[in-house]
Formats: C-alpha cells, structure tokens, sequence
C-alpha cells in the first residue's frame, strides 16, 4: 500500500531524514520508535505533505501512484490520515462541523454527492459511542479547552469517521492516561482490516501492549537502522536505544 | 456653478457600458452635479416635501458648510469633491407599482444578478421588501399585512407625505442634522429611504428587510432610515447592501435613527457588501455612516452587523440608554482584504440606572488592509449600577494587513462595573494544515476558521441573513490566502 524509496527530507537547510525505505501492505501494522529528535514526527508530516519540510529526494508512493507532490488535502482524499501528536485548536467550529466538512470534502473529491444528515448522524453516533465520547463532546469547539486524553481520542473518532486506507498515529500515547489509553486503542483495533494499514510512531512499549505491531522499525538520525518484529519493542524497551549506536 | 432650472431637472442619463461590474440600463433622473441651497430647495421640491422638511434641509446644509470633514478616523483615502456629486437620481416612473408584473423587468433582472429574487423573497418566511434602488422606493410588499397590525413601513419620502406628524417629530431627534459632517450633508440632501413605525404593544410578525444598493455612477447615496417602536413593541429589521462594481469612487452617507419607546425592543442587522475597490485599491465605495438608537425605559436596542464591503468604512452604531434599566448591543463581524480600511465600533452612552451595554466585535484583517475597532463606553454621573461588557477579537490573515483597538472609557459613576476583553490572533499554517490533512482544502479552511471565530456574531442574525452573511465572509477572503 505504502512504499517509501530513499526518502531525503530537509527543514531550512537541515537535513533530517536521510534516506528512510518502508515498505507497508495492506492489513499490516508497523511501529516506529527511535529517541527524540531521531525524525518520527517528521516522517509523519512529510507522508500527509506538509510544506514545512522539503523532500530533497525519494519517493512516498501510494497504491503504486507518486503521492509526493500532491497537496495535503489530495493525499488525504485518496485515504492517508494523520493522528496529530499536538491537534490544533479551532474556536467555533464544533467537533461535528468540522468532521461534517472533512467528510464531505472529501466525498466531493471522489465525486460522491454530500453525505445525507440522517447517515451522518448515525455514523457519528455509532463512532462516538466506539470511543466512549460524551455526546456533548460532539458540540464543544475542536480541540479547545480540550484535555490532552480528549485531544487524542477526538483525533481517533476523527479516524473513524473518516475510515482512512493508511492511518498514521503520531505519539497518540502520550497525555493519555491507562483508561483512555486502552479505549483508544481498542479503536483502533475495532478500525483496522485487511484493507487498511496503520503505522503508529511512539517512544515507548505502552501503546504496543495495545495495537500490536506486525513489524517495528527503530529510526535513529534520518534512518531506520533495525527492523524486527513485536519483540523488538520489548527489547529497546528494557535496552533503551544507545546499544544500537554504531 | 450655473443657476438651477426646472430644466436641468430633466438631464436624461447617458447610458454607457462600464468596464467593471453590470448596470441597470433603466431611465434615470439625474441632477447636476454640485451643492447649494437651489439644488436643496429642488431636492425637497422634486419630493413635494411640505415647507417644514425644505426649511429642516436648509438648516442642515448651512451647519454643513461650516463643518469640517473629520479626519480622527484611523483610515487615509482622498476626500471627495462635494461639488462634483450629484444629488439626486431616480429612476423615472411616476407610479408606484401595485404588484411585480409592473416593475421594469430590467430592474427584477439586476436583482436576480444579485441574488435578490423579490418572488423567493416573498415566498421566504414572512420577509417583507421595501427596495431601494438609486434613492427612490419603487416596490414595496407585504405591505397589507403589516397594515392591519397598524405598522407602517413605507419610504421615508412616503411618510414625510403620509404621516409628516411621525417624521417631523422624530427626524434628528437621535442624530440631530449638525451632529457631524456626514450627518448634516445626508440631512440637507437625503434622497429616500425607510420609514418604520411600530404601534404600542404590536409585535411585528415578519422580520422587515430593505435592500439598499448605488446603482448610478457618479451619484452619491444619502438614505435617511427612521425606526420608531412605541411602546411594549418590538420590530426585527434587516438591512442588506450590494452595489455593481464600479472604477469610481462612491460616496455614501446614510443616517439610520432609531427610536425604542418604553419597553420596546429593536433589533437592527446589517449585511453590507459594497464593492471595495479592486486588488490594486482602485475604485470602491466610501461609507461615512451615522447610525444611532435611542433607548427609553426598559428598552432594548441590538444592533448587528457584517461589513465585508466598501473601501472606506467609518461607523459607529450608537446606543443612547437614557431610560433606566435600558440595554444596548453591538455585535460586529468586519472584514477587510486587499486595501480596504475600516474604523469601525460602536459608542455606548449610559444615561439611565442600571443600564447595561454588550459589546462584541470581530475583525478580520487579509491582504493589505486596516481594520480598527473604535468605541467608547461613556457612564454619566446618574446612571447608577451601569453595566459594559466589550469584547474586540482581531483576526489577521498574512503579513501586510493591521489591526488596531480604540476603546474609549469615560465614567462618571463608581457604581459602574465595566469590562474589556481583547485578544489579537493569527490563522496559522498549523491550523490550515491540520484542515488540509483531513481533505478539507486551503480556501475552504480558511472559510471554516473565519467563522469559527465570528461564531459569536453570526449567531445574532436571523436565520436566512446569517447564511447568507457565511457566504459573503467566504467571498470576501477569497484569494486572500496564497
């Protein structure tokens, strides 16, 4: 579904990732780890297009099509969605308005006609009721005064929602606590398919006990320098990552 | 300039193509240009105005003369040349219509270019149109209804016939002719506008709606709105504004007074979109505007507007609480792009005990423009327990464009209590991008942001016109990200 060839990506001048290779099929999961600052977070923006990072080389190709140099909202109507490690607030749209609005621009892309109320309405009640959300959640503005759990889950229902073909789950770990941690992984679990793919990034084990990787790859400076599978989690884990260092 | 005749009454309008926007190629009555007391006298002669009116005119132009054009105001344009405006233009029918087959199938034209079906208007949820088109009424509806509830809602040059007692005891009551520069030129020269009179205790069962538009090039609008709700009454009105697109300056100075009688409630909205002059800052309308309420006992007054037009804005809704327990609102979405400026804001004078003030103000700065927030809350010595809430949220779009906040304060009272909130902020790429990766494109972001953050505002406006002011905000800023 997703292959990432030599992928060279630079911000102002300064290179970070430097020549990353994944490759992930359909059904499959695959975590990233690897210690700050190694380009996790980098990785994800580039794949959803953020024009913050220059690619310098590669290619991220999508169901055998070049996605690299279409705009974000392209790539996210042909079904790639990013989990925000830190989501925006947006005063005065609501949680439903705005997933209205994703939806439908999106149908409309793929010339769909607008999704009918009363279906919008069922798909939000069944989503939300998948990731324990208050109704009331449903009408607060995005993202503000959220709590950092809130944030997270808003992010997954959003997932939902949307029904992505590749779903990237930037630290959705981190600010949550062991309750929602759990709720938001089954989720995700209750998401996935043999048609989807996930690539959760994270810094630690937690999440993995969770959303159980099919392979984990570790990237360290620009690279990933090990791949291996579930176990490889447990083992930097309890390793930490300088054993990898060359 | 030469003397005036009758003569020169009837100079035929020369019809051209204009390179920007459309035109309404109806017959059309124009003036010459220029201002004296000849060309007054004509104005109020040409409306059969009874003696009083002409005299109230003429009192008004010689304050004007004397007034200097302000320049207080937080915006810079070229001042335009009195003299080479006309004052007065109608299109040329003597009857009034009776129904809409008699209108001028040109006009229902323009107005279906606009957007504005008079027949989806009337099928719409009980809104009454009273259209005016260069000045003059020419279709007014749903008029029968009102009547049996005794409201009166006609042109203002109407009234001045039909009801003279209402006119000349209420005109300038609120904003009396030497009130300012604009004020005074638009009571000397005032061509038409709208009348409205609530009987005590009368609800009015349909939101009442005037479509105000500058169709004639060179011919400068003063329309004059008066609003009387007696006592216990209550009125909605709705004032919508679109003019073609012109490579001229327009000068419009209207003058809006509203009067709340004892326990009476007016909610006042506005949408206006006039053109703004194009990318470069050329053309576009000036909008010096008074308007003003005047609250007396338990009265309310709420005024709400979208300003998304015009190249110079400069208005200030007013609200003068005199009586006890009275309550002023101002609820403003302004919206600058390209070179447009705006001073915009509202004053709100505490007269009475235990009045209480709201305001709210949102500005939206893109391109190159500058969007002000200007009031003043003033709480005199005898207004026991008033209360001001302010509220003045700016939103900038890019790197070029200003926002700025004026709030006066001035209290005489230490029983006052008066709040002021002001925050600044930017739409940030983090934010277009987070739309973006959910498929939602740039444009359409921005639009979604934008009125995220006038929420508050277009919450106040009645159904139909706020979906309507959502599209003119998108429009608006179309092009203004990139």
């Amino acid at each position: 579904m997703l292959t990432i060839k030599n992928l060279h990506a630079s911000v102002e001048d300064k290179e970070i990732l430097r020549g990353i290779n994944l490759e992930v099929k359909a059904g499959e999961v695959h975590a990233i780890m690897g210690p700050n600052g190694a380009g996790k977070s980098t990785l994800s923006s580039i794949i959803a297009g953020n024009e913050t990072y220059e690619v310098t080389d590669g290619e991220i190709i999508l169901d055998g099509e070049d996605i690299s140099e279409l705009a974000p909202e392209e790539r996210a109507h042909k079904g790639v969605f990013l989990s925000f490690q830190y989501p925006v607030e947006i005063p005065g749209v609501s949680v439903t308005n705005f997933i209205k609005t994703a939806i439908n621009e999106s149908r409309k892309a793929n010339g769909q006609e607008e999704m009918p109320a009363n279906e919008m309405l069922k798909l939000i009640r069944e989503k939300s009721e998948l990731l324990e959300m208050d109704r009331k959640f449903l009408s607060r503005s995005l993202n503000e005064g959220f709590s950092g759990g809130e944030k997270k889950r808003n992010e997954i229902f959003q997932m939902a929602m949307l029904n992505p073909k590749l779903a990237i789950l930037d630290e959705t770990d981190s600010g949550l606590d062991i309750d929602a941690l759990r709720i938001v992984a089954n989720g995700v679990n209750k998401l996935k398919s043999k048609d989807n793919a996930v690539v959760v990034i994270t810094h630690y084990q937690r999440l993995l006990d969770y959303i159980v990787p099919d392979f984990v790859h570790v990237l360290m400076d620009g690279k990933i320098i090990k791949s291996g599978g579930a176990d490889l989690a447990l083992e930097l884990e309890e390793k930490g990552y300088d054993w990898l260092k060359s | 300039m030469s003397k005036y005749t009758e003569d020169d009454l009837k100079v035929e309008l020369e019809n051209k193509e204009y390179e920007y926007g459309f035109y309404t190629d109806i017959e059309s009555e124009t003036f010459p240009a220029g201002l004296n007391e000849d060309i007054v006298r004509a104005i109020s002669k040409k409306k059969n105005e009874p003696e009083w009116m002409t005299e109230w005119r003429l009192e008004a132009f010689r304050a004007w003369t004397e007034m200097e054009e302000p320049n207080w105001a937080n915006v810079h344009y070229e001042k335009p040349d009195f003299q080479a405006i006309s004052y007065y233009s109608a299109p040329k029918k003597k009857d009034k219509y009776q129904s809409l087959d008699e209108v001028d199938p040109e006009l229902l034209e323009t107005f279906k270019k606009l957007g504005i079906s008079i027949d989806e208007q009337k099928k719409l949820a009980g809104v009454a149109v009273d259209i005016v088109m260069d000045s003059v009424s020419v279709a007014t509806t749903f008029k029968k209804t009102l009547a049996e509830k005794g409201i009166i809602f006609c042109s203002i040059s109407e009234a001045i016939q039909e009801h003279p007692e209402l006119v000349q005891k209420y005109i300038g009551s609120v904003v009396p002719q030497r009130d300012n520069f604009y004020a005074a030129l638009n009571s000397a020269v005032f061509s038409d506008g709208s009348f409205c009179y609530i009987p005590k205790g009368v609800r009015c069962p349909m939101e009442l709606s005037t479509y105000f538009r500058i169709n004639q090039g060179g011919t400068g609008q003063f329309e004059r709105t008066l609003v009387i709700a007696d006592e216990g009454s209550y009125v909605s009105y709705l004032e919508g504004c679109t003019a073609p697109s012109r490579d001229e300056n327009q000068l419009h100075a209207a003058v809006v007074e509203l009067i709340a009688l004892d326990d009476a409630e007016i909610k006042y909205s506005t949408v206006q979109n006039w053109y703004p002059g194009n990318k470069e800052g050329k053309g576009g309308v000036f909008n010096f505007v008074t308007k003003r309420g005047l609250c007396e006992k338990n009265a309310k007054i709420s005024w709400t507007q979208v300003e998304t037009g015009s190249a110079v804005t400069w208005k200030y809704p007013s609200c003068v609480l005199k009586g006890d327990n009275s309550i002023g609102e101002f609820y403003s979405i302004a919206v600058t792009n390209n070179f447009q400026q705006a001073d915009t804001g509202t004053k709100m004078v505490h007269l009475g005990k235990n009045t209480k003030s709201t305001i709210i103000s949102k500005g939206i700065s893109a391109g190159k423009s500058q969007n002000s927030y200007r009031g003043l809350v003033q709480i005199s010595s005898r207004a026991e327990n008033a209360r001001n809430f302010s509220q003045c949220d700016s939103l900038l779009m890019g790197n070029n464009c200003g926002a700025h906040t004026f709030p006066y304060i001035e209290s005489k009272n230490t029983t006052a209590r008066i709040e002021h909130e002001a925050t600044t902020s930017k739409i940030g790429e983090d934010q277009v991008f987070y739309c973006n990766q959910r498929g939602i494109p740039t444009e359409k972001a921005i639009a979604l942001i934008v009125n995220g953050f006038s929420r508050d505002v277009l919450n106040k406006l009645p159904m139909e016109f706020a979906v309507e002011a959502q599209k003119l905000l998108e429009i608006s800023l179309e092009g203004s990200v990139g």
